[in-house]
């Protein structure tokens, strides 16, 4: 699809034609002495095609684009791994290199390695919401009444502010807060804190997760499902099709990229929770996710060196995981070029 | 979690399973999101002592107290925080399409021998969580001596979204050729082309760009937390995390201050709904 100068065939005799005239206004004719050139094709010796700056000026472009990817993002993952070897506090000028004694640290102090586990309910978490979400959608593609109402409703959490979320469901979980209000309603009481003990108060982060971003996957579902062609549920009605036919042989199909995007979002979202923990509980009561933990190695403890270990490896998961994805779903719409 | 096949509805589409089931379980869902913010809402009109006596779902007495704004607003060094975050936003999303824009332009219309190398690049750092390499880029902002300065988050921003790029390239293809080649003709250079025929065709780009950009940096917590830790380098993320202290268990306050960073959200939804969703849904999916 990429309509290129040159790919196009019709602009580009016009192009060479009229480009003499060009040249010569741009450049006072100074290089006109390219004759041989000239000969060999009908057009002028040498167009904008072909001059020097047109090599140049791609990269004036690009140059303060590069320049901060590779200083925000390739020089802190190069100088991430060089610290992972060494026991580097951050601050002070000298370093020891201590080979690989930081990544056995990690997978053998079972305190810093019982973060894993926390991301265990997050993943868990991301199927509640993905099997919500595809609830929802499907739902909401077919005419209801208020549909943009309840649509606008689903996904508003997701652009609310993490710290505001944050309050907001300390208040809900509170002792006495609106959670337990809403139980007794209906004749349950409770008495114990739902953030204080560790396998309730991550069940209760992981659903503030929920609420939180189930509405990105509802809309990205519904935008998937809409794109489905109208003239398929027809011929499949046509054809007999229940609805629960239509789901599995026309909707579930044409989704399942979206679907694919989705879980590994949720895969590498559940291994880099921080915020939600971060501000309700400050990762205490076992709630301590692996961001949470770098971040305390890091900029509490300084140990510069193991929290690059542990970065290292959460990098090395995430990439992992993409790579099984792209093998697994090979997207036939990845294309840059 | 599929509609039955129960009704066999011959023609339309139309509501599948029962339609009362079907509301039902759109109006649970619209409960569950909406009952924990109905919640703070009615506790930030709340005086302190009816926040200690009534249950969390009691109504406040007067429907129009709204001292804890005030409190929350002043207290809470709100307007510092807004002024802040208005500040890298400004910057950061300017930057943002800038840069986008000018890396879509010269990818998209030039050939040149490391192209490959360049997508390369750019397409390797999408998988790159930046969550992760924070311990790094830290000494890197440090290096620049930019920690607790309001450049931090905005080089981080503008330096780190890929997104953005993927969004301008994919819609840079969709304007043709022949427009940069006529301009050509007529003397104009690249920078020119750039500027007066690519840039400004980009417009529903750059809304999409301005929108997801908006929003996240907005809501971004992570950066400001890391880089700024001044009282008065704030943005409405890292202020309202600090009502957890000197506000304690005043709730009737830390709820205003939620409201108040939650509002500009919500006015900005309503107007902007369906750009919201088609840029979220782009950005998400590049």
């Amino acid at each position: 699809m990429t309509d290129t100068t040159d790919t196009a065939p019709g602009g580009v005799a016009v192009t060479r034609r009229r480009s003499v005239r060009d040249r010569n206004d741009a450049e006072g004719g100074a290089r006109g002495g390219d004759r041989p050139t000239g000969r060999r094709r009908a057009g002028p010796p040498r167009s904008w095609r072909h001059s020097p700056l047109r090599r140049i000026t791609p990269w004036l472009f690009l140059a303060a684009p590069l320049a901060l990817l590779i200083t925000f993002t390739y020089v802190p993952v190069a100088s991430m791994i060089s610290y992972s070897f060494t026991d580097w506090d951050g601050v002070s000028p000298d370093r020891e290199n201590v080979g690989f004694d930081n990544y056995v640290q990690i997978f053998t102090r079972p305190e810093l390695f019982r973060v894993f586990f926390v991301s265990g309910y997050y993943l868990a978490a991301s199927v509640v919401q993905i099997a919500v979400a595809l609830y929802f959608a499907v739902i909401l593609s077919f005419n209801l009444k208020f549909r943009n109402f309840f649509k606008g409703i689903l996904f508003f959490p997701y652009l609310i502010n993490g710290v505001a979320i944050g309050f907001v469901f300390l208040y809900f979980f509170q002792d006495g807060g609106t959670l337990d209000s809403v139980l007794s309603w209906f004749g349950v009481s409770n008495d114990h804190p739902w953030l204080g003990d560790p396998t309730s108060a991550n069940i209760s982060l992981a659903g503030v997760s929920v609420w939180r971003f189930t509405g990105l996957n509802f809309v990205l579902f519904l935008g998937a499902i809409q794109s489905i062609p109208g003239e398929l549920y027809e011929a499949a009605e046509l054809d007999g099709a229940g609805r629960w036919k239509q789901f599995r042989h026309i909707i579930a199909p044409g989704i399942k990229p979206v679907i694919s995007l989705s879980v590994i979002l949720a895969i590498s979202g559940s291994l880099s929770v921080f915020e939600i923990p971060y501000i309700m509980t400050g990762g205490a009561t076992g709630t301590q996710t692996f961001v949470i933990q770098t971040i305390k190695l890091a900029f509490q403890f300084n140990k510069t060196g193991l929290a690059s270990a542990a970065a290292v490896v959460l990098l090395l998961i995430i990439l992992l995981i993409t790579w099984i994805q792209r093998r697994l779903v090979p997207d036939d719409k990845v294309d840059l070029v | 979690m599929t509609p039955a096949p129960a009704a066999r509805h011959p023609r339309r589409r139309r509501v599948p399973v029962g339609p009362v089931l079907t509301y039902l379980s759109l109006i649970a869902a619209s409960a569950v999101v909406l009952l924990p913010l109905a919640v703070v809402l009615l506790t930030s009109l709340k005086t302190s002592q009816e926040v200690g006596d009534g249950g969390a779902l009691s109504l406040p007495g007067d429907w129009l107290n709204f001292d804890n704004y005030v409190t929350a607003f002043n207290d809470g060094n709100m307007l510092t925080a807004f002024g802040n975050t208005a500040f890298i936003l400004l910057f950061s999303i300017a930057g943002t399409v800038i840069i986008g824009s000018m890396t879509a332009y010269a990818i998209d219309r030039f050939d040149f021998r490391a192209k490959k190398l360049v997508m390369a690049l750019f397409l390797i750092a999408t998988l790159v969580p930046a969550v992760t390499t924070q311990v790094a880029t830290f000494q890197v902002i440090s290096g620049f001596g930019l920690v607790d300065t309001r450049w931090a988050p905005i080089l981080l921003y503008m330096g780190t979204d890929i997104v953005s790029v993927y969004i301008f390239l994919q819609f840079i293809r969709g304007i043709p050729t022949s427009l940069d080649e006529a301009a050509r003709l007529d003397g104009a250079n690249s920078f020119t082309i750039y500027r007066k025929i690519i840039f400004p065709l980009l417009k529903p780009a750059i809304a999409t760009v301005v929108i997801i950009k908006g929003i996240t940096t907005y809501n971004d917590f992570y950066i400001p937390f890391l880089y700024m830790h001044s009282e008065d380098l704030g943005t409405i993320s890292t202020a309202l995390f600090r009502f957890k202290g000197p506000f304690g268990a005043h709730w009737e306050a830390i709820s205003a201050g939620a409201i108040l960073v939650i509002l500009p959200t919500l006015v900005i939804f309503l107007l902007l709904q369906r750009w919201i969703y088609n840029g979220f849904s782009q950005g998400a999916t590049k």
